[in-house]
């Protein structure tokens, strides 16, 4: 029960092999035993779950139930979600209760999803590892002793050990993807505006995007399906046709043509994680799909401009937490600076504050032009780069992170070495473009993701691409070993 | 030596939207602290802006009002810093792609027909919204934030440093306070703080070329303190500068109970306020369309309005200035000319500026609130008009319509018996009772004393009661006396 993909599990409640009262239940249990050891969870609430779970099988005998309702589900504690504790792995907000749903938690919970719990993340996102939470680093279920990635790692952690079937995750540079990769899941990045940020604690706006997290496409596309559309609340979300992203998922492979760029191949990437693309490129022109070599020369500029795009954006964004209406504030204090100051430095954890740091002096009057402005136009070069590669290809492929999960520790101290994570990743967000991962085998036992890049509002094919390969292999299948 | 004066103005209008520019909740003056405050305006984690098209059509209205381009496309900006008022630690505002560039705004400076003119040209206005209040009274030691007004839209107007008197700075406030209301864009209240200005003062000597260093005086929001304030500061800025010192760039504040500004910071401590476009918000674009609706719903404008009183009903320019002081009178007039007859537009005029300006004044009346109708005045002049009532009489019936005493002024005069005696029998023998009944006065006036002739035409007006017309009552008496 607790790997079946959930279309298995909508079909399993559908015929009333089991209730969602039991699927919650079963997942409860698992997270009860489960979540102290890999601390997935920042919050879980049985008796609003049952309560939720109760609600969906009524709603079944009534006749209404949808693909996903009854279905348990997490949120990454980014989304405001009335009446739960919304902390954003913060110190700051370690207290504070919201008193609205995110428009992705409505659109999840109008589908009949059951919400179990909130996931831990890296704070306020920011982080590839999930150890910035203030609510302890999240441990990766392929192996204790390594990271989950990040900042959805709680999600990705969650989903892998099977507390719950499915996940939202944001994605500000590969937040999704990269603890997809790292944990052996499927996690989407839609086109930036598909899901509305309503609800969602910014980080970097122009780049924040709410995707899904499951084991497979297709649960991904199921989910989509639920979680996007135009929201008036948020001045950019799309307002195009409601589209079904699980459309394409019968379509088959041949003649696909797959791009293939050569900076994502080149110096940095483990050999390992190179063999086990290479081995899902190969079964890709199995199913009839062509490779086709493209450049992207600008994506070494992606990790730097990133890093004064985001932090630039995160440093006004944060602003908002001052203590002065609702989040942590100092005990003690003087005057209005001093209680500035120290309910800052008390609430928001080093990586926080470096980014606020980096993205206050990238702002200062003086060096704007120089790095803010540079970095918008490198951000439309890439964006150029995308465009003229897909003239040659229809999805870009490559590996979504350099290497395997790594150990609890090994890079906290360099940033530098922690931001490279995400160098396959970031392009997609400062491009605002879709991105994925799913699993393709594994490097030292670890699991491998292989991402795919499509251009924009193409997640339709993206998914069907990626299901084709999922009916071909088992990766998507594979648990962490003693579940 | 001799000194020029030079000032620019930046006013901020707030303008007459129902909701804020960013959010739904309620921008009415008056209540009960952070009543009108939605999660927007206190900055929830998670919310975002949404702009108003309202708060955009005032701004359109304004540019076409003052001649000025409307930008195709303008961009909001962030402008960061901390304040317990200021609820995301930034104000939204527009900064390098304000909405509106350039026009100008024709001013009169002095009273009555020897005023003279003069165009200031303006720099921009822009669309952003405003802060919150901080109390600091009554919270014994501490300060209590009233958020209502938090993201209320306003329109900062800028002008070009073009003024060159403290009287020319409040004859360009005038007239801006009145345009805005003129086109419905703000109310005008400056008690309520919708209508405000900071006005940039320094003085060179005559003939310079450069300008002198500025000061800026802070947040004005009365005719007289802004010219006070400014008439002060100049005083100030000469004496520093005659006795050998130099102007420091300040922000100043303006203390009414002293009369004197007062440094509250210095260029030195200026915010660095970070500026960058608002990831949030799109830029805002402004299609041709939108505005050739806006100006279809354009009230005809005050300059071109003046003109053509002077060219339809040949009245003065000081005539067509007066009444066109604001929409409301120059729309009672024109419903009083048409009702009365354009051949008595001159008339109308007089009796609007002189009889009703003073009786609205003494009951502290606006013209919207005139206790006698346009059509009701109208019907008074026809009757001074066609000789049925004199215009002392006149006067009497409009005291007796505003009283309320009759529906209109043919009615009064009916039933008070005040139509004029035209009748020469009946004129004739008042006259000869009046020689008859005053030996001395017909003495004087043969003796040479012109004065004695108007005491016998006040007798025989006050045997009339008023009625007789007076016209011929000074033909035949002074037919008769002389005869």
């Amino acid at each position: 029960m607790i790997n079946l993909s959930l279309s298995e599990l909508g079909a399993a409640l559908a015929a009333g092999k089991i209730s969602s009262v039991e699927l919650t239940q079963l997942f409860l249990a698992r997270i009860a035993r489960e979540n102290p050891r890999l601390n997935a969870f920042i919050s879980v609430d049985e008796e609003r779950a049952l309560g939720a779970s109760r609600a969906a099988d009524k709603r079944r005998a009534q006749g209404n139930a949808g693909p996903l309702t009854g279905i348990p589900l997490a949120h990454k504690d980014i989304f405001c979600t009335q009446g739960w504790r919304t902390t954003c792995a913060s110190r700051m907000l370690e207290n504070f209760v919201s008193p609205y749903d995110a428009h992705v938690v409505e659109q999840l919970a109008a589908a009949g999803m059951v919400l179990v719990g909130k996931t831990n993340m890296d704070e306020f996102a920011m982080g590839s590892s999930n150890e910035t939470s203030y609510f302890g680093i999240v441990k990766n279920p392929w192996d204790d002793k390594l990271v989950p990635g990040g900042s959805s790692g709680g999600s990705a952690a969650a989903i892998a050990a099977r507390l719950v079937p499915a996940a939202t995750g944001t994605d500000t540079g590969g937040s999704i993807r990269q603890p997809a990769a790292l944990c052996g899941l499927t996690g989407l990045k839609p086109t930036y505006g598909i899901c509305s940020r309503y609800g969602m604690i910014a980080f970097a706006s122009s780049l924040d995007q709410a995707g899904p997290m499951a084991k497979s496409a297709e649960d991904c596309a199921l989910m989509l399906n639920a979680m996007a559309g135009f929201d008036t609340r948020d001045s950019t979300s799309l307002d195009r046709p409601v589209e079904n992203y699980a459309r394409l998922l019968g379509e088959p492979l041949a003649g696909l043509r797959i791009g293939l760029p050569r900076e994502y191949f080149a110096e940095g990437l483990d050999a390992g994680v190179h063999a086990a693309v290479d081995a899902a490129l190969e079964q890709f022109r199995k199913l009839g799909a062509v490779t086709v070599d493209v450049s992207l020369p600008n994506s070494g500029l992606a990790v730097p401009a990133y890093y004064v795009i985001a932090p630039a954006e995160a440093s006004s964004n944060l602003s908002r937490f001052d203590g002065v209406r609702y989040g942590h504030r100092a005990a003690e204090y003087g005057d209005l600076n001093d209680m500035y100051c120290r309910s800052r430095a008390e609430g928001f954890g080093p990586e926080v504050k470096r980014r606020i740091l980096i993205g206050t002096y990238v702002l200062s009057h003086g060096y704007y032009d120089a790095y803010y402005v540079q970095a918008q136009k490198i951000r439309r070069l890439i964006a150029d780069d995308f465009k003229a590669a897909f003239q040659h290809c229809d999805l870009i492929m490559g590996p979504t992170a350099p290497d395997v999960a790594f150990p609890l520790g090994a890079k906290s101290s360099d940033p530098v070495q922690m931001y490279l994570n995400d160098i396959y990743t970031i392009a997609a967000n400062l491009a605002g473009l879709p991105g994925m991962s799913i699993p393709c085998g594994f490097a030292r036992n670890l699991p491998v993701g292989l991402q795919i890049v499509g251009p924009w509002f193409d997640e339709a094919r993206m998914l069907g691409t990626a299901h084709q390969y999922q009916l071909h292999t088992d990766w998507h299948r594979s648990m962490p070993p003693g579940l | 030596m001799q000194w020029e004066v030079v000032i620019g103005l930046e006013t901020h209008a707030q303008l007459a939207t129902e909701s804020k520019i960013f959010s739904g909740a309620a921008t009415a003056f008056g209540a009960a602290p952070n009543v009108q405050a939605c999660g927007v305006d206190i900055a929830l984690p998670g919310v975002l802006p949404v702009l108003n098209r309202k708060a955009v059509d005032c701004a359109i209205r304004f540019g076409l009002a003052v001649g000025g381009d409307i930008a195709p496309r303008s961009v909001f900006a962030r402008k960061n810093y901390f304040y317990p008022d200021l609820p995301k630690g930034y104000q939204i505002s527009q900064y390098e792609a304000p909405v509106v560039s350039g026009g100008s705004l024709s001013i009169r400076i002095g009273q009555g027909s020897d005023a003279q003119e003069k165009t200031v040209r303006l720099t921009r206005a822009h669309l952003e919204e405003d802060a919150g209040k901080s109390l600091h009274e009554d919270f014994q030691g501490k300060s209590g934030i009233d958020l209502n007004r938090a993201g209320t839209p306003l329109l900062e107007i800028v002008s070009e440093p073009d003024m060159r008197s403290s009287a020319e700075a409040v004859a360009y406030a005038r007239a801006l306070h009145a345009l805005v209301r003129w086109i419905g864009i703000c109310d005008g209240n400056m008690q309520e703080g919708s209508f405000r200005c900071d006005a940039n003062v320094s003085v060179r000597p005559k003939g310079a070329s450069e300008f002198g260093t500025r000061r800026e005086i802070k947040n004005l929001n009365s005719f007289r303190f802004l010219q006070q304030a400014i008439d002060y500061e100049v005083q100030w800025q000469i004496g520093v500068l005659e006795d050998g010192g130099k102007i420091q760039q300040a922000t100043v504040l303006f203390n009414p109970d002293t009369g004197e500004t007062r440094a509250m910071r210095s260029k030195e401590d200026a915010h660095d306020y970070r500026y960058f476009p608002d990831p949030d918000l799109l830029p805002l674009v402004i299609a041709p369309a939108w505005k050739d609706q806006v100006q279809a719903a354009m009230p005809e404008l005050p300059d071109a309005m003046r003109e053509r009183f002077g060219r339809d009903y040949g009245l003065s320019a000081y005539d067509a200035a007066t009444l066109t002081a604001t929409l409301d009178l120059a729309r009672y007039f024109e419903s009083c000319v048409a009702a009365a007859g354009r051949e008595l537009a001159k008339p109308c005029a007089n009796w609007v500026m002189v009889d009703l300006a003073a009786r609205l004044n003494r009951a502290e009346l606006d013209i919207a609130q005139s206790p006698i109708s346009a059509v009701q005045l109208a019907g008074l002049v026809r009757r001074v008009g066609d000789g049925t009532i004199s215009n002392a009489i006149g006067k009497k019936v409009f005291d007796a319509l505003c009283n309320g005493e009759g529906a209109d002024a043919d009615a009064i005069i009916e039933a008070q018996g005040l139509r004029q005696v035209n009748d020469a029998g009946a004129i004739e023998a008042l006259v000869d009772a009046a020689i008859a009944g005053n030996p001395k006065s017909v003495e004087e006036f043969r003796a040479g004393k012109e004065k004695a002739f108007q005491a016998l035409v006040g007798q025989v007006m006050k045997a009339s009661k008023g009625k007789a017309n007076p016209q011929q009552v000074n033909e035949l008496l002074r037919k008769k006396l002389q005869g």
